[in-house]
């Protein structure tokens, strides 16, 4: 592949000046796309906070994965027996402080294993941010194309939904919705996505609204090319930076967003996630008897997380713009 | 287009803002699976009392005529009567809307004078060590959720120390005062500080980071230089000269801000068991109790489309340079 097509700037396009290998549509569509995301790659990863946050998602994604051989108690089974009272109001005391229960971080008052909870947690964290973020950005990014593109009463009618869903509050509205259709993970996810493009489809359309005006549109045009061809091989690569910015923005906002409806009250109860925990924490009064091992660690966790996710998209957000540095 | 147009035209565009969200909302509760009437009757009602019952709150009547009225009373904002207390939402809402203001606003207060001041030395002293920690303390602020930074301040000064009270906006037993004299009254304000300083902790990072790249720019600009020709000192230019300058984007970044915030007060009221109008949502939401839940919710989007509306208006009054098209 060709070396010196990669040195140029993000707004550089392939020229294979109809000559040459005839690749079809889809790999040279592949190509640009790849070409743009490995420069940033490059540009991202020289930055020391980038470097550690991206390790500390790694982290994360590995714990989730290998969650079973980490811990061999399920974070959902009870570790005793209660004592014939349907729910458990004594909890082991963590074997991390010299305690000789064999839980590292203890019980809760219901019985179940703290660190298997905290470890469990990483998977719903994880689901729920990169499921909303890819969602998020994929389809902000669809529609802000077309609006911007396209302009005219396609982009005012568009812009017009982006502008109610500015009108909702963010957390009350997820709430009523999971409220509705019932708590589970998915269907707080399925609220995150509804509201959380109308970030990106704003940045998007307006960056769609330059590009168009710019020569190597109008000449793509005057060369007779189509609609589609022009928004996915000239506009989405040089507009990609700002969904991957917005990408991981949204996992840091949806991770902390399914915490807080998790701790409401109305998280999943089937699965366990760092916003349950603290619900059920908060629940059987552990701050009044300073169970702190039970309290403390999934709030570190979920800061540990979204501050990567911020750090991640303030890296990018340099490269996009340098004026912030 | 010239000015008088644009007001009128986002005018009217408020007004459609607010009918989409009214739609919505009567949409989702009328439309979603379970009947809202299951949990205003119960099983051992007469058939003749429970359609009276049905009647009473207009629930009856065709979807149409339902909706008409819907919208009628959200114009006279009569949002019905509660299902759990019977009393008018209005009142409801009457009775928590300020301890929410109260709070919000406190809050905003102190983040806003914290964050622009901080926000004008780390732009000030750009590439210092003071700048990356000041950056790296708003990003840590937005990143730990504000329940989970309440949950250790009550467990640390309130259960730990005994310096705060643990829930609530006054002590029990306080004497019924008015408004006004209770919000004055030394107890009132040992328990507005820890949750009115843990959300300004939180919103704080917002307006440092924008006042540090708005600060970034105006520095870039030959005025300053003039300053520093004429001999200026360092702190006149710094406050004086730069600051003013780069505050336009913080009035209308607060105003929406400002929206957002109210529309989140659901999470740290809910910690601080503080009486406002988010944890009334949330606990009407919890109890089916529906026409609370409608009239809560429209509170905090109203709040949300109108400081958005004056932010864009204010916006042109602001800055003269604003055009438009």
């Amino acid at each position: 592949m060709a070396q010196e097509e990669t040195t140029g700037s993000i707004f550089t396009d392939i020229d294979d000046g109809g000559s040459g290998e005839e690749i079809n549509r889809w790999q040279r569509t592949a190509r640009l796309w790849r070409e743009t995301l490995s420069e940033h790659w490059g540009l991202l990863t020289d930055e020391l906070s980038v470097k550690l946050s991206m390790l500390m998602v790694a982290f994360f994604m590995v714990v989730a994965v290998i969650a079973p051989y980490i811990t061999e108690n399920p974070p959902l089974q009870r570790q005793y027996e209660s004592d014939a009272e349907i729910i458990i109001l004594k909890w082991a005391e963590p074997s991390l402080l010299g305690a000789d229960s064999g839980y590292l971080l203890g019980t809760t008052a219901e019985g179940f294993d703290i660190f298997s909870q905290l470890v469990y947690g990483t998977r719903a964290a994880l689901l729920v941010g990169l499921i909303a973020a890819v969602f998020t950005a994929g389809i902000g990014t669809m529609v802000g194309l077309v609006a911007g593109y396209y302009g005219g009463k396609i982009d005012d009618a568009l812009m017009r939904i982006v502008d109610f869903l500015y009108g909702m509050p963010m957390l009350p509205t997820v709430i009523i919705l999971v409220a509705l259709l019932g708590p589970s993970l998915w269907n707080i996810i399925f609220a995150l996505i509804i509201l959380q493009w109308r970030s990106t489809a704003r940045v998007i359309r307006s960056q769609a609204l330059s590009l168009r005006e710019r020569p190597f549109v109008k000449a793509a045009e005057v060369a007779g090319a189509g609609d589609w061809h022009i928004i996915s091989r000239h506009l989405a690569p040089n507009v990609l930076p700002m969904s991957f910015l917005y990408g991981s923005f949204a996992i840091a906002w949806a991770i902390l967003t399914e915490a807080g409806v998790s701790f409401i009250g109305l998280g999943d109860p089937n699965t366990v996630s760092w916003g349950t925990m603290l619900q059920a924490s908060r629940a059987y009064s552990a701050l009044q008897f300073g169970a702190w091992w039970w309290f403390v660690p999934p709030g570190i966790c979920i800061g540990l997380l979204v501050i990567s996710g911020f750090l991640i998209g303030r890296g990018y957000e340099e490269i996009t713009n340098p004026k912030l540095q | 287009m010239g000015k008088a147009s644009f007001v009128v035209r986002r005018s009217l565009q408020l007004v459609v803002t607010f009918w989409a969200v009214g739609t919505v909302l009567f949409g989702l509760f009328r439309l979603m699976p379970g009947d809202p009437t299951s949990y205003i009757v119960s099983s051992s009602m007469t058939p003749e009392a429970r359609q009276a019952i049905i009647a009473s709150y207009g629930l009856n009547e065709p979807m149409h005529i339902q909706y008409i009225k819907f919208l009628q009373n959200i114009v006279v904002l009569d949002f019905g009567q509660s299902f759990h207390s019977n009393a008018p939402v209005s009142e409801v809402i009457a009775t928590y809307l300020p301890n929410t203001l109260v709070l919000m606003l406190t809050a905003f207060v102190l983040a806003y004078a914290a964050g622009i001041t901080l926000g004008v030395l780390s732009g000030w002293y750009r590439g210092s060590r003071f700048e990356r920690t000041a950056v790296i303390v708003a990003l840590v602020a937005r990143s730990v959720p504000t329940f989970y930074v309440g949950l250790l301040v009550l467990w640390i000064f309130g259960a730990g120390f005994g310096v705060i009270p643990m829930s609530g906006m006054t002590s029990a037993g306080t004497a019924n005062l008015s408004f006004f004299a209770m919000i004055t009254s030394v107890d009132f304000l040992q328990h507005l500080a820890a949750p009115a300083l843990v959300l300004a902790y939180y919103f704080m990072g917002y307006p440092l980071l924008i006042m540090r790249s708005s600060m970034l720019e105006v520095l870039s600009e030959d005025f300053i230089d003039v300053c520093r020709a004429k001999g200026l000192k360092e702190r006149t230019i710094m406050f004086k000269h730069a600051a003013r300058n780069a505050l336009l984007p913080i009035v209308t970044a607060a105003a929406i801000a400002l929206g957002y915030a109210v529309g989140g007060s659901v999470l740290i009221e809910t910690v601080f068991a503080w009486p406002g109008i988010g944890r009334e949502m949330v606990r009407a939401v919890l109890r089916r109790d529906f026409p609370v839940a409608q009239g809560t919710f429209m509170v905090l989007a109203a709040t949300i489309i109108i400081l958005n509306f004056i932010a864009d208006l204010a916006y042109g009054y602001l800055d003269p340079r604003v055009t438009y098209d």
